[in-house]
């Protein structure tokens, strides 16, 4: 009967579309309600925030709405060394973790892709350090690196470093902790372009009188670019809003503090509420921009 | 670095290549030697080791021993880049991430040759695509993408171009095409062309010469006609086109001819037609050199007969019949005949007797195993 009711002339291939499209709208909405919740909510807080002048009263922690762009300028002359310090420090440990990362995705990904075996220990070994704590991780390493642990005392027993010379608190301690934690982050999503490449294209760049580093920088390397992409985003955008690595109570010192710490102060301790979310809208607006010339730049494979 | 820009095809020779992998053996002791400006193919089927060949010669896989010899130079440990060989591979495996022109220019640009872009825009026109240079690959159809696969390798012009199954994955129409503009461009490029295939009318219909491979050898090589007229052994009759296979002992043999007692009836083959001549003998006919008769023919010795059998099945190929004839204690035997008049020649179920000439009859070196039709 119902198909006697559509008939012949029913607009099917009309209703249709419209049908699937509400039932897609629907299932957006949790989403939509997600990201409306926990995502305009606070930025719109954030950024009314960021523009409150201290309140009338005087006391300390209380602010009142107003329009004070002077906070942005107030924030980035206040902090703008730790501004520099924050994208230098992604951008150092993004390049760092990428050189150390490809190498793991490419042997995981194409050498050992016909030993199921090696690649799910290769893998699982990869994905490991998810299974403690962040936190925990990087204490250890400030356990290792602190200035009686075996490690320095061994080095500085073989004169590889000086009697008084530290590691905790140095650029190089907390470029480090970064790296550390962030590549998993860069290794999975290359290797997962890693896995998909066609081998035979390789083959055909050989054939076609390519060496082997030519076929790696014209072929493999490009037809891997989405996973490079991919996971430099995922280590660059954390990375520069990251607080843990950089803190004192951890890995760094007043003078390695990242943009996180400053907002972390700001926020919790100094109580300047206007200070730490301009630095916190400024750190968004930043990434955005940096995000999308680097997106459009590689997408036109001008980053080669 | 690499090779010369040679201006025509160059011979190549492989002496005892073998390939061993774990557990198997691919190529077994392989001699082969193509003359330049030859189109050549290996057919065989899956598995025999022809691709395997083919990569050997392309040097994406490492013999385990023999040589390989193009225009008389041992390439046998040279790396692929430095070979004058060039592949059209199965799958094509065009760039994705390239332009149509960058995939052709590709291989001149590697080899520092100048006017790179304009020699890919002449190739391209040479397959007729030079319209869409711009394109990516994956925009292009399959027939297209091949077209541009073999513009990529001939615009290199070398020494020996390797076509791994490169029509494989088209439809009928267009691989005849196909097989009629490769051919073309063959003779008017006049380089080494070396065909694996698995479709015997494709080799057969291409290749000046033909090797029939199986299990890491070659069975048979010759001209398409000779191949055809005269298997040598039950491999290459089966699949190479069909035949009827009778084996039986010898019941004489001659200068001029042998004859097979094949459940008692006499089998005969011309003397020159025949591999062996003592012991189990195995004698056979192609299906379109066999027809049937409603009568007994009469007696003669220039031909074989056998029946009275029974038309089982009929099946309608279009240009030609074919007709299985069951004969009771004899076995099963296919018939083609063309369709030239009525069709069917004759109704299903009907009696009939199966003759051919003796000079159609050819004599094989083995005996047929049964395991030959398994082949695609």
């Amino acid at each position: 009967m119902a198909f006697v009711a559509l008939g012949p002339q029913a607009p099917v291939a009309s209703q249709k579309p419209t049908k699937t499209g509400r039932v897609a709208l629907y299932l957006l909405l949790p989403g939509l309600f997600y990201l409306g919740l926990f995502f305009l909510t606070p930025l719109f807080s954030l950024i009314l925030t960021s523009l409150k002048a201290p309140s009338a009263t005087g006391v300390i922690g209380r602010y009142d709405v107003a329009l004070e762009i002077g906070n942005y300028g107030y924030a980035l002359g206040q902090y703008a060394p730790q501004i520099f310090r924050s994208f230098s420090f992604a951008l150092i440990a993004t390049v760092i973790a990428l050189a150390v990362s490809y190498p793991i995705a490419y042997f995981i990904g194409v050498t050992a892709r016909n030993r199921p075996l090696l690649k799910g220990m290769l893998l699982t070994l990869v994905i490991a350090p998810f299974f403690i704590s962040m936190l925990l991780r990087t204490f250890a390493w400030k356990q290792i690196f602190s200035n009686d642990s075996w490690l320095l005392n061994t080095l500085k027993d073989v004169g590889l470093m000086g009697a008084d010379s530290y590691i905790i608190g140095t650029d190089f301690a907390v470029i480090f902790g970064l790296v550390y934690n962030f590549i998993p982050f860069m290794t999975l999503p290359i290797y997962a372009s890693l896995d998909r490449l066609d081998l035979r294209l390789v083959e055909a760049g050989q054939d076609l009188y390519a060496n082997s580093v030519t076929t790696f920088r014209k072929i493999t390397f490009p037809l891997s670019l989405p996973g490079v992409i991919s996971g430099t985003l995922l280590t660059f955008i954390p990375i520069s809003g990251d607080y843990v690595v950089a803190s004192r109570d951890f890995l760094g010192s007043t003078d390695t503090a990242m943009i996180g710490n400053v907002v972390e102060a700001n926020f919790l301790r100094i109580q300047d509420y206007p200070t730490a979310s301009a630095l916190s809208v400024l750190l968004m607006a930043a990434i955005v921009i940096l995000v999308s010339a680097y997106v459009r730049k590689s997408g036109t494979e001008d980053l080669l | 670095m690499s090779a010369d820009f040679v201006a025509r095809g160059q011979d190549l020779e492989l002496e005892s290549i073998r390939k061993e992998f774990p557990g198997f053996v691919a190529v077994d002791d392989l001699d082969l030697k193509i003359p330049a400006g030859e189109f050549f193919a290996l057919l065989g089927p899956s598995g025999c080791g022809k691709t395997t060949t083919l990569r050997m010669i392309a040097g994406l896989e490492t013999p385990s021993a023999g040589h390989i010899l193009i225009g008389g130079n041992d390439v046998t440990d040279q790396k692929p880049h430095h070979r004058p060989v060039n592949t059209v591979f199965q799958n094509y495996a065009l760039f994705p991430h390239m332009s149509v022109e960058e995939n052709v220019a590709f291989g001149l640009k590697q080899r520092k040759v100048d006017n790179p872009q304009q020699r890919a825009q002449a190739a391209l026109e040479m397959v007729e695509l030079q319209h869409l240079a711009a394109r990516r690959p994956q925009q292009l159809s399959g027939g297209q993408q091949q077209r541009v696969a073999l513009a990529r390798a001939l615009v290199n012009r070398p020494a020996l171009l390797l076509l791994d199954e490169p029509l494989g994955a088209l439809d009928l129409k267009l691989r005849r095409q196909m097989q009629i503009e490769l051919k073309a461009i063959q003779m008017e490029v006049g380089l080494t062309f070396l065909h694996v295939t698995h479709d015997q009318e494709e080799a057969m219909d291409m290749a000046d010469t033909v090797a029939v491979m199986n299990h890491g050898h070659i069975e048979q090589m010759g001209a398409p006609e000779a191949l055809y007229d005269r298997p040598k052994t039950a491999f290459v009759a089966k699949f190479l086109g069909q035949s009827n296979l009778f084996v039986g002992e010898v019941a004489e043999a001659d200068d001029a001819k042998l004859a097979i007692n094949f459940k008692g009836n006499r089998l005969a083959a011309p003397a020159a037609r025949v591999e062996k001549t003592k012991g189990k003998v195995a004698i056979g006919v192609r299906p379109e050199k066999t027809s049937f008769h409603p009568e007994k023919p009469a007696s003669d010795p220039a031909v074989n007969t056998l029946g009275p059998g029974t038309i089982t099945d009929i099946r309608f190929t279009g240009v030609s019949n074919q007709y299985q004839i069951e004969i009771p204690d004899v076995g099963e035997i296919t018939v083609f005949a063309q369709n030239v008049g009525k069709s069917p020649v004759v109704e299903l179920g009907a009696e009939v007797w199966v003759s051919w000439k003796v000079e159609h009859s050819f004599g094989l070196a083995d005996l047929p195993t049964g395991e030959e039709e398994v082949a695609e």
